[in-house]
């Protein structure tokens, strides 16, 4: 590879992306396609031909879980490690799989033939375990299935001529509403807007009282509004809509079923921001794990200029012009927060920027930037084709429409159920087939989980507010274990940047393993606590401040069920004390007294 | 005169001190109170302590620990402190993180004795020392709250003279210890 010139496949690259340094992810992710890897080499050319630092061009390179520095397997193979993979016994299948081709999780084998690793969630919570194979994602594993896979690798057998079963992405919608129910065509509700003007748009998004679906459900006429009016800054002044398909958060894929079977709706909905806010372009920040869709949304965008959905004169109005890019994410949860999303649209690192100013205002390229999640999107599109007031009549006084919830977990029918804002968590439970449910994790992992005396509550920003996802444990898991592999996630998803988060997240996980290993006591829970405080308080983004409540919420509701792990003394070493003397024994070939600690 | 009785009536606070595997430097920081150390030995009396050379820790108020722990001694002596001491703190970066000699961490124990005492240059008939005064060193360095429970952590390498006599005043006088933000700044 020394003598290789990396500027045969980098330069198509660079050309296409036009040498922009803002699109430096997106350029070292088809880089990668290569050989699986960015090789030295080809990071110090980028940086040349980019003129960037190379520090810069690395750091990002190294930010990122599907951008690998160093050779991984030629068939890296992650099993995703949500804990609805986990209750669907993902962790004995890899342990099965490791086993038939004598791989260790983390070290790609001595033949360089495979890698294997844990990802966190997939977002196929209803249809795991799952795995991506070289970014692809593979649903249903079995034992039979991971066996296949197996051979199918020790007999370099390519991707393409795998089982086709194997890639299968079900919807799996099991209640429909306005929103899944509905039926437009495409381009309806532009015409719809253009018809209304501008200022009738806006008008009807406040009248809705349209609140964002994905997460924090900030009123979206507001953000649109503030947008419009923010003044455009420099050259390249123009004002962008950014698509947040990042759906991260563990137990959500209601993103993932509108992506697949509802884009012209997405489409629709970014393009009527566009005009509402006079916006020229929108972009769509796709997870990695989803880019198994990419293809069908890229001939979908392709159609729609066709139809003149896009480009210039959209639906025939002069002077509006608006189009769609899909950026890819490469494997960072953080990367779902708005800001640490820009960042790396803009091709850096995805640390979250301080706000204000707030995207709104100095967003995307320091423009005025609306970003807003996929379902909030779609749901424009339908406020833009019937009105704010038709919206609003659908959930509640403060939680108008309706919402998707991704279901989850020890139930019956997993899947995507639309209910109207104010359903309450004992019918999601019916509906779905959640038969003796002892806690419901709602919203993900920096959610709340509710025990059944709260099964009562409503799904509602007034009550339990809610991203989507809806995590269903039957009475016999252990809700220490689901606090545990959540602390695990944000450990592991921590962008690094500010200590309380970086260094709290992996006490806390330490923490809730010592207590796992059985030799936690009282204080270990005490010292989990006060960290919790400090990160709360003194973390930079939401990933840190929230990174704590499965575990809060699980001790206040679950508490016997850390108290079984616990040992009953005051305190327990973190180690095996007499086994870290082993090595120094063996070497003296001492065994005296002094040679061991008695307890 | 009614304050020295009351200063003579009131018994003094117990202090025991150690340095594990740590360099004494938080033990010269402390002496860096000057003569506040006057005061100091006011209101407490030491036990077990460099200061003292008393070599077993009897019932205690407050316990200082620098250093982590390296080795069964350390493990020992940490224990003897935890089991005498009221209120456990632990002073310096090493006691707290590992510190300097946790770099070792990345090292393999047996390798780094192989190397020492019987393959490495200029080594010759060697042997690693087995005799069993000599406490055995633990494979990995280890921050103290891993082995007992602390209660309270003075941050620094080392503290200044002036944080470790913050922290203690204010222990003495009843208040949770609290270094304010320039006590902290180590740049
Ligand atoms: C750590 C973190 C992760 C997030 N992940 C997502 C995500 O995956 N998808 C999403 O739509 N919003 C996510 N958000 C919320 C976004 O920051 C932002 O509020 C949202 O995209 C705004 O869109 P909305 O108003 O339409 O909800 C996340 C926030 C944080 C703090
Ligand atoms: S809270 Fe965590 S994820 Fe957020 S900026 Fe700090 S380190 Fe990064």
């Amino acid at each position: 590879m020394d003598d290789f010139k990396h500027c045969a496949y980098l330069d198509p690259i660079l050309t296409r992306f036009e040498n922009r340094s803002d699109y430096l992810v997106q350029i070292l992710r088809e880089a990668q396609d290569c050989f699986g890897y960015l090789h030295q080499d080809a990071i110090d050319y980028l940086a040349t031909k980019l003129n960037l630092p190379r520090a810069r061009v690395e750091g990002a390179a190294s930010f990122y879980s599907f951008l690998h520095l160093q050779p991984p397997g030629r068939y890296r193979v992650l099993f995703s490690d949500n804990i609805t993979d986990r209750m669907l016994g993902n962790q004995a299948l890899m342990e099965r799989f490791c086993r038939n081709l004598w791989v260790e999780p983390g070290k790609p084998a001595e033949d360089g033939l495979v890698s294997v690793d844990f990802t966190s969630c997939t977002g196929m919570c209803d249809q795991g375990p799952a795995l991506l194979v070289n970014g692809h994602v593979l649903t249903r594993m079995s034992v039979e299935r991971v066996d296949r896979i197996s051979e199918l690798i020790r007999g370099k057998v390519a991707l393409t001529d795998w089982p086709h079963e194997y890639f299968v992405v079900a919807d799996n919608i099991r209640r429909r509403d306005v929103l899944l129910g509905g039926d437009w065509q495409a381009g309806e509700p532009i015409r719809a807007a253009l018809a209304r003007g501008a200022d009738g748009v806006l008008a009807e998004m406040k009248l809705s009282n349209l609140r964002g679906r994905g997460g924090a459900g900030f009123t979206t006429a507001v953000k649109w509004e503030s947008a419009r009016l923010a003044p455009c800054q420099g050259e390249r002044a123009e004002r962008y809509i950014v698509c947040n398909a990042d759906e991260g958060e563990p137990g959500t894929f209601k993103d993932r079923v509108l992506l697949n079977s509802y884009a012209d709706l997405l489409f629709d909905g970014m393009t009527v921001a566009g005009f509402a806010v006079g916006a020229t372009k929108g972009l769509v920040y796709l997870r990695g794990e989803y880019r198994y869709l990419l293809p069908k949304l890229l001939a979908n965008l392709e159609r729609r200029r066709i139809d003149g959905l896009l480009g210039t004169t959209v639906c025939g109005q002069v002077g509006f012009d608006f189009d769609i890019e899909i950026h890819l994410g490469a494997g960072a949860y953080v990367c779902g927060e708005e800001t640490a999303l820009i960042e790396s649209l803009e091709g850096k690192r995805g640390v979250p920027r301080v706000r204000p100013p707030f995207p709104v205002t100095r967003g995307y390229l320091g423009q005025p930037t609306v970003v807003n999640n996929v379902e909030t999107l779609c749901k424009a599109a339908t406020i833009a084709l019937n009105g704010g007031a038709w919206f609003a009549g659908l959930g509640t006084k403060q939680s108008t429409g309706t919402k998707l919830i991704s279901v989850s977990g020890d139930v019956e029918v997993p899947g995507i159920y639309e209910y109207p804002f104010g359903v309450s968590v004992d019918r999601v439970l019916n509906d779905c087939g959640a038969g003796n449910a002892q806690a419901v994790q709602i919203s993900g992992a920096s959610g709340v989980c509710l025990a059944v005396h709260e099964f009562g509550r409503r799904i509602a920003f007034e009550d339990v507010p809610t991203a989507g996802a809806f995590m269903v444990f039957g009475a016999h898991r252990d809700m220490f274990e689901v606090a545990r592999n959540f602390s695990h996630f944000f450990a592991h998803e921590s962008c690094g940047f500010c200590t309380p988060c970086r260094v709290g997240t992996a006490l806390v996980a330490k923490l809730m393993d010592k207590v796992a290993s059985g030799s936690g006591s009282q204080y270990d829970i005490n010292e989990i606590v006060s960290l919790q405080r400090v990160m709360q308080a003194a973390s930079h983004c939401g990933l840190g401040q929230a990174a704590c409540n499965p575990v809060m919420d699980t001790l206040q509701k679950f508490r016997p069920a850390y108290e079984r792990h616990l040992r009953a003394l005051d305190f327990e070493p973190s180690f095996d004390l007499d086994e870290s003397l082993a090595t120094s024994r063996q070497l003296t070939g001492r065994d005296d007294s002094g040679a061991h600690f008695g307890q | 005169m009614d304050a020295m009785d009351a200063v003579a009536v009131k018994p003094k606070v117990r202090v025991a001190t150690t340095s594990l595997a740590g360099c004494f430097g938080c033990h010269m920081s402390f002496l860096d109170i000057d003569e506040r150390l006057l005061e100091l030995v006011e209101l407490v009396e030491f036990d077990r302590s460099p200061l003292t050379d008393i070599k077993h820790c009897g019932p205690c108020d407050i316990g200082l620990i620098e250093g982590g722990v390296c080795n069964s001694e350390n493990v020992h002596v940490l224990r003897e402190f935890r089991k005498n001491c009221k209120v456990l703190i632990a002073i310096g970066a090493c006691a707290i993180n590992g510190g300097l000699p946790a770099l070792r961490n990345s090292f393999d124990i047996g390798r780094c004795l192989q190397e020492v005492y019987l393959t490495g240059l200029n080594v010759e008939n060697g042997q690693v020392p087995n005799d069993p005064e000599l406490p055995l060193p633990l494979d990995q360095v280890h921050p103290i709250h891993e082995v007992v429970r602390i209660d309270y952590f003075i941050p620094g390498c080392p503290p200044s003279g002036d944080a470790i006599w913050k922290f203690l005043t204010d222990l003495l006088a009843g208040r949770t210890p609290r270094l304010g933000h320039p006590l902290l700044r180590f740049d």
